[in-house]
């Protein structure tokens, strides 16, 4: 079992610098000269080679990534803003939380919409409900986020006044105008729900192969055997094996579900990670970009570990091998 | 003709008899087990084929027999080259061909052709019958479009299918006509030997009965030298010329097929013979039945000495677990490795207890 | 009474290409304490025939008819509740193979005690002790280890040993046991096949042991069913069957068995392959593979009938008796000649 959270861990590593290696080489490839942006138009040539040497960018790429990772391992540092000078490690401090909020919340949502959905539609396979949730898929699937949301924001906002359209509120500090846990569930109301349908859309199908998958198991036609119940026979047999599979699902989907909250937080302007990123990607701002593309990753990496330590944990089979 | 000069890998010659089509020697294959962290390295082998030696005349069968793990499947896979053997030599007419090139295996893949045991899985399901038939020849170049197409329906009619079925899909087939796919396409090119691995297991006793009848009679048509593995000592007896028992990656006895049944040495092999239900009340629940305790042991951590001795009634401490047996001659083509050879059969397993005091020591 | 008594059991499977016939008119009856083998090839109905006495089919898609007589109470019109208090406990099951038929997830001795707590009113402790004491009994070594492993922990013939354990653990008055030996090697087999008959001794249950192997039926069978393609064609005591079966199916089966006690040239083979379910031929199933067809097999469904003179022994074909006892004869004595 340590050796093999160590190597998870190495291979976390590897995943982290070739993550921010392509971030870099990227950057660099689109022909643009940051310096030039940050100076301002107002600047003669010598300004820019004098605001290049400043940040560094006079240096060749591979030195200039070093120094990132030295700042980055040695101070905990991200560096700064190119275009508002602030600490990157500050930005991602105040947009992370919106994310996370976004996420965590959206994922509760999209998994209360589809386990029950995908067992149910898996017991009563073909029935009125089975039918319906495959309509519920079939839109979820083919729904991109950002129509979902204006169509949500123009309804449920705008028409009928249910749902605030934009802003976000803290959870607790009210930092901003709102906060406190009610605001703050309020407001995330419908970008929860933009960004929940396709997930959840997705997990009904897997959720219902997967059960009904189980419940043509040998194991599982044992259990009737002995006389187990169907509620004990559904619970104990069939749900436990069904989940091992979405266990991994969702540990692969976080990092998928990063990607795309930018889109609900675009439509939402939620002030999260990755309408920060588009802002800064905007502005040719490389550190905080790449202080959002590293802090991602750190995030979507522990969450893998996680996962797979979980899962190593509910199955014997790979625990005990 | 003596193979008078050292082989081109440096190996001593073997002597090999005119009539010999395929002589296996000290065939090894370990598979590695690995661990590291970044880095993998070796730490143990599953030993599936541990030094097996035998030798093939031509228009015979030679049964393999063993149970699940004794690496019968593993060396049917050497022999074809579809696996690459650790060490050891596999030497079909007279050529070493372990250590051939891809390009110059090429030719021989003609003359050798292998039978799968899973009908369903081994057809390309996706593929038409004559498609499937006729590849073979197509990767040979043997002939032209219509000589193809005249040769698979000629091959379908000689394995009992209707030719004209030439354009239908496996799943189109029973199990047991899709086992005749099988053989259809491995006769295409005429190979001198055909390696069966477990070709009727997966198949019901009347249909199973179909198949080996087949495989006897396009033996007998075509000259065919068999290399016939299963699990089933019915099976193998009935259709083997010579047997050979395998156990934990070792051959432990190999004789004529008579002679093996009737006087097996092996205590092992007296205990398969054993296990075998007889389909007759009376005869199957009078004899004297041996049943052994325990699984097979993991190749990866194999017993010492002789590889059956946690297991066999005959074990004998501070012999059997120390020392290796060889392959003991017992008259003609008849050997087994066994340090206490079962001096009569049938015996029941206290009989096999009591060594007579002469073997002793 | 007999313990278990079917009669005309049909189980016919709604599938998208039509009605399924998968049991067509099944009977048999089993006594305290004996052995029923059933035998016969893939799709001839065997199984389903015991997952509809279990009543283990999907309700969704089964059509059943006909009588299981459990101890005097038919078990196919039973209440849910009731079957379930009798599944497990008076009539136990075990599968084919042992590898899937465990659940992966759960400890064996979960799974153990699982059987016992759904049926007794005992506390988790005894239900531990009453497992422990049962994979003791079917030779399990260490068992007090060896009842906090996982399933993939076992081997095969070990996993099997578990699944006996299983279904004893309630003391079963009939133990269905549906090809228990077909994903074994052959000494492992002889092993479960000791132990299943050394258990029975011990604990009196009735065997219903179903399987596609001759030898495993003549082996511990003391009554045989041969079934081909839904339907019962022959049934008798296992000496009869063996020593003089009167069905041309039945010589089919014993013909083509390549065995250890005699040398053949070439095995009688049965012609063909068993007939699709969805659309089973007129008159007698076996009629287009059988050697001896006359024009009424291909009009008439042959009757299940004594054979005259043995009231036990029962025979689905119209060959008048004489030829099917020369036939029969023949047969054997070409087994024993070349046997010698």
């Amino acid at each position: 079992m340590i050796r093999y959270i160590i190597r998870r861990l190495l291979w976390a590593v590897v995943l982290f610098v070739a993550v921010t290696v392509v971030t870099y080489i990227i950057f660099f490839i689109v022909p643009a000269n940051p310096a030039l942006g940050l100076c301002g138009k107002a600047c003669t040539q010598d300004d820019v080679k004098r605001v290049q040497a400043y940040w560094g960018l006079d240096k060749p790429v591979p030195v200039q990534y070093l120094k990132f990772l030295e700042r980055l391992v040695v101070h905990q540092s991200l560096g700064r803003s190119f275009a508002t000078r602030r600490e990157v490690n500050d930005i991602v401090k105040d947009a992370a939380p919106v994310t996370a909020s976004l996420v965590v919340g959206g994922v509760v949502l999209w998994m209360l919409i589809a386990v029950p959905l995908g067992i149910l539609s898996a017991i009563r396979p073909r029935s009125l409900l089975d039918r319906a949730s495959m309509v519920f898929v079939l839109v979820g699937i083919s729904a991109h986020p950002v129509w979902l949301g204006l169509i949500f924001s123009f309804f449920f906002g705008y028409k009928l006044g249910w749902f605030p359209i934009t802003n976000y509120c803290d959870f607790i500090n009210p930092s901003t105008d709102c906060g406190g846990p009610v605001q703050w569930a309020y407001h995330l109301f419908l970008p929860w729900a933009t960004f929940a349908i396709l997930f959840a859309a997705l997990y009904v199908r897997m959720i219902r192969a997967n059960v009904m998958e189980t419940m043509n198991e040998d194991y599982v036609r044992t259990a009737r055997a002995k006389g187990a119940p169907e509620h004990q026979v559904m619970r104990s047999h069939i749900l436990r094996n069904a989940m091992l599979p979405v266990v991994t699902m969702l540990g692969m989907d976080i990092g998928l579900a990063l990607g795309g909250a930018v889109f609900t937080e675009t439509v939402y302007a939620l002030p999260g990670l990755g309408k920060t990123a588009i802002s800064a990607l905007d502005t040719f701002d490389l550190p905080t970009v790449q202080g959002i593309v590293v802090f991602s990753t750190i995030c979507i990496i522990v969450f893998n570990l996680i996962v797979d330590l979980l899962y190593a944990w509910i199955d014997p089979r790979i625990r005990l091998s | 003709m003596p193979f008078g000069r050292r082989d081109a890998n440096g190996q001593p010659p073997l002597e090999i008899r005119d009539d010999e089509l395929l002589v296996v020697d000290d065939l090894k294959k370990h598979f590695a087990v690995t661990r590291g962290i970044i880095f993998q390295k070796q730490i143990a082998a599953v030993k599936a084929l541990d030094g097996v030696s035998f030798r093939v005349r031509e228009g015979e069968t030679l049964g393999v027999v063993g149970e699940s793990g004794c690496g019968k499947s593993t060396m049917a896979r050497c022999i074809m080259r579809l696996l690459e053997p650790t060490s050891g030599r596999v030497v079909f007419r007279g050529r070493d061909i372990t250590k051939l090139s891809r390009a110059d295996m090429r030719p021989i893949r003609r003359e050798m052709m292998m039978i799968f045991q899973d009908p369903y899985a081994s057809l390309n399901s996706r593929k038409r019958v004559g498609f499937i038939v006729a590849e073979a020849l197509e990767v040979h170049r043997l002939g032209t479009e219509a000589e193809v197409k005249r040769r698979v329906q000629e091959l379908l009619e000689v394995v009992g299918l209707n030719p004209e079925h030439y354009n239908r899909f496996p799943h189109e087939f029973s199990g047991g006509q899709r086992q005749r796919i099988g053989v259809a396409r491995a006769l295409a090119v005429n190979p001198k030997l055909i390696v069966c691995d477990e070709p009727v297991s997966a198949l019901d006793v009347s249909v199973q009965a179909q198949i080996l009848n087949l495989l006897k009679d396009l033996q007998e048509d075509f000259g065919l030298t068999y290399v016939f593995i299963a699990h089933d000592l019915n099976v193998v007896r009935h259709i083997s010329d010579r047997v050979m028992v395998m156990y934990l990656g070792h051959a432990v006895e190999l004789a004529d097929r008579f002679t093996l049944y009737e006087a097996p040495k092996h205590p092992y092999t007296g205990a398969l013979l054993s296990a075998v239900p007889i389909p007759d009340p009376t005869v199957g629940r009078n004899r004297k039945q041996i049943v052994l305790e325990g699984d097979v042991p993991n190749p990866i951590n194999p017993p010492s000495g002789c590889w059956f001795h946690p297991r066999c009634p005959r074990f004998r401490e501070g012999h059997c677990d120390v020392e290796e047996p060889p392959l003991y001659p017992f008259g003609d083509d008849h050997v087994a490795a066994c340090h206490y050879p079962l001096e009569r059969w049938p015996m029941s397993e206290e009989e096999m207890r009591m060594l007579p005091q002469s073997a002793v020591g | 009474m007999a313990l278990l008594e079917v009669t005309d059991l049909r189980t016919y499977f709604r599938t998208d290409d039509g009605i399924v016939k998968a049991v067509d008119g099944v009977s048999f009856s089993i006594e305290k304490g004996k052995t029923l083998g059933i035998v016969g090839e893939s799709g001839s109905g065997k199984s389903v025939t015991c997952l509809t006495i279990m009543g283990l089919n999907s309700k969704r898609t089964t059509i059943t008819s006909g009588e299981a007589l459990w101890k005097g109470k038919n078990l196919l019109t039973m209440g849910a509740r009731e079957f379930r208090d009798i599944r497990g406990s008076e009539i136990a099951m075990i599968f084919q193979d042992p590898m899937t038929s465990l659940n992966p997830v759960h400890k064996v001795g979960k799974q153990l005690t699982e059987a016992i707590q759904l049926h007794r009113d005992v506390t988790k402790s005894q239900a531990r002790a009453r497992a422990l004491e049962l994979l003791k009994a079917v030779g399990i070594p260490r068992p007090e280890r060896r009842i906090d492993d996982y399933p993939h922990q076992f081997s095969g013939g070990m996993r099997q040993r578990v699944m006996i354990a299983m279904a004893l653990v309630n003391n079963p008055d009939l133990l269905i046991a549906d090809e228990p030996t077909t994903a074994l090697d052959v000494t492992t087999q002889a092993q479960i096949l000791t132990l299943m008959q050394k258990l029975q001794e011990e604990f009196g249950s009735a065997i219903l042991v179903i399987t596609h192997d001759l030898g495993v039926v003549a082996e511990v069978a003391d009554e045989v069913v041969v079934m081909y393609a839904a339907q019962v064609v022959e049934k008798g005591p296992v000496e009869r069957i063996f020593k003089r079966p009167h069905m041309p199916y039945t010589w089919g089966l014993l013909g083509s068995l390549p065995r250890l006690d005699s040398v053949v040239d070439r095995l009688v083979q049965i012609p063909g392959s068993p007939p699709s379910l969805l659309n089973p031929p007129r008159g007698c199933r076996f009629h287009p593979r059988c050697p001896y067809v006359m024009d009424v097999c291909k009009a008439d469904d042959p009757a299940l009938l004594p054979v005259f003179d043995d009231s036990d022994h029962f025979a689905a074909c119209h060959l008048d008796h004489e030829t099917k006892d020369r036939e029969a004869a023949k047969l054997i004595a070409g087994m024993m000649a070349q046997a010698s």
